[in-house]
């Protein structure tokens, strides 16, 4: 199949997405959420982990970007992708350049990868946004084994791992993104 | 609709750089601290990037593709009203059907409804700028809007946004997700804004819709076509 045509350029999502994006606070039906657990689980396939991923979005002086977009999407705890949108999410940073995500904690994909979330990353200055890739702390062996991680630095994986933390009745990992500078996360051409 | 089907047919194209913007663009302040300074490092696509959400119709509302109507309180919003349609392509061509498009866009006055929006410019409490629409088999959307207003920022002494409207489309991977603006023909207002000419020159053009008569309405609205390509299939499929 030949390429005839050249892709639309990107553009940047602005300052003022949240009202399409995050309607919720306008009182419209978002998309997509950061709450992704209750539709995978009703996607059918065996229940997962329930788990929530949480971080703050930096610049290149640390500093907390506020109006920026994580979205993710991820297999169910079998490893498979749910029919439809269940595993897509949304969330907007708040003032404190924070997001989170009330998830599942996918298997192991298809192929040789570890249990692993695709990530994306907009905001107001990013005239293109930019892939990552969220890898579990205690997945210590199938990283060690992960085709995508052995790609990248050895002193520059850790951007790339959530670390796992557990409070009595809950599981959070703790997932920061830097886009410049000191920690910058790894992000991906594919 | 399984996003198994899609992974059968193997590799998206890379991104076309010389399509898109560079992270760092000086000229629009806000990139500089929010650009990775370190190259991306190439990624095999995986099953987990080349599947992506399927939204189907149960995620529109009825009135989703017309921001004339669906802010409305007591009447008609104020501006030019307008239609805005095309088609979602990929690179080779082929319609992408049954794929979501959001927009978002400020009132006719340049005013966006977000809180953080402080332009000294009129609310329009009919108007409330963010819609939705899928593509047909055809791959083609279709909005009913008013035209935007230009607005200001403080990017630079005396900066304006040209008129544009946002689109954000998913396609049928992870890895087609395309967050762009879409702007008008003649604006004066291009050639001076950072973010349409942070796109290489040659590939900005393509940001611009285009007047179509066989589109307007008459007695009702002017129509403007503006076709969006996705990033297509790899010419040659990969194995396994
Ligand atoms: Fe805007």
């Amino acid at each position: 199949m030949s390429q005839t045509l050249k892709q639309t350029p990107s553009q940047t999502v602005g300052p003022y997405f949240a009202y399409a994006w995050t309607p919720e606070r306008y009182g419209r039906r978002p998309l997509a959420t950061n709450r992704l657990a209750a539709d995978l689980l009703s996607a059918g396939g065996p229940p997962g982990e329930p788990i929530r991923i949480e971080g703050i979005v930096r610049d290149g002086e640390g500093a907390p970007i506020r109006d920026c977009v994580v979205e993710i999407w991820q297999a169910r705890t079998d490893g498979t992708h749910a029919p439809g949108a269940a595993g897509f999410g949304r969330c907007g940073t708040d003032d404190q350049g924070r997001y989170a995500f009330d998830t599942v904690k996918p298997g192991t994909c298809g192929d040789d990868h570890a249990p692993h979330i695709a990530v994306t990353v907009f905001a107001r200055g990013m005239l293109s946004h930019v892939f990552t890739r969220l890898h579990f702390s205690d997945e210590a062996a199938a990283n060690a084994e992960d085709p995508v991680l052995a790609t990248v630095p050895a002193d520059r994986r850790d951007t790339l791992i959530a670390r796992r933390g557990e409070t009595p009745g809950s599981v959070v990992y703790r997932f920061d993104i830097r886009l410049q500078g000191e920690g910058e996360t790894v992000f991906f051409d594919c | 609709m399984d996003s198994v089907v899609h992974e059968a047919e193997g590799d998206f194209g890379p991104r076309d750089w010389a399509q898109h913007p560079p992270f760092l663009s000086p000229l629009y302040k806000s990139t500089v601290l929010r650009s990775p300074s370190k190259p991306l490092i190439p990624m095999k696509q995986c099953l987990s990037v080349r599947t992506g959400p399927v939204f189907g119709h149960d995620s529109l509302d009825p009135l989703d593709d017309d921001l004339t109507r669906n802010g409305r309180v007591n009447g008609e919003p104020v501006g030019e009203r307008i239609i805005v349609t095309g088609r979602v392509l990929d690179e080779s061509g082929r319609p992408v059907p049954h794929t979501l498009l959001e927009i978002w866009q400020a009132n006719a006055c340049g005013r966006y409804v977000h809180r953080g929006d402080q332009h000294d410019a009129p609310l329009d409490p009919n108007f409330f700028g963010a819609g939705r629409c899928m593509t047909d088999a055809d791959g083609r959307y279709r909005f009913t809007t008013v035209k935007p207003g230009a607005y200001p920022w403080g990017n630079h002494h005396n900066a304006w946004r040209p008129a544009h409207i946002h689109f954000s489309l998913f396609g049928p991977s992870f890895l087609t997700r395309l967050v762009t603006q879409m702007y008008f023909p003649g604006d004066p207002l291009l050639p001076l804004d950072p973010i349409y000419n942070g796109v290489p020159e040659g590939a900005r053009e393509l940001l611009v819709s285009r007047f179509a008569i066989e589109v307007t309405e008459p007695l009702w609205a002017l129509g403007y076509e503006f076709d969006i390509v996705l990033r297509g299939r790899q010419a040659t499929p990969m194995e396994g």
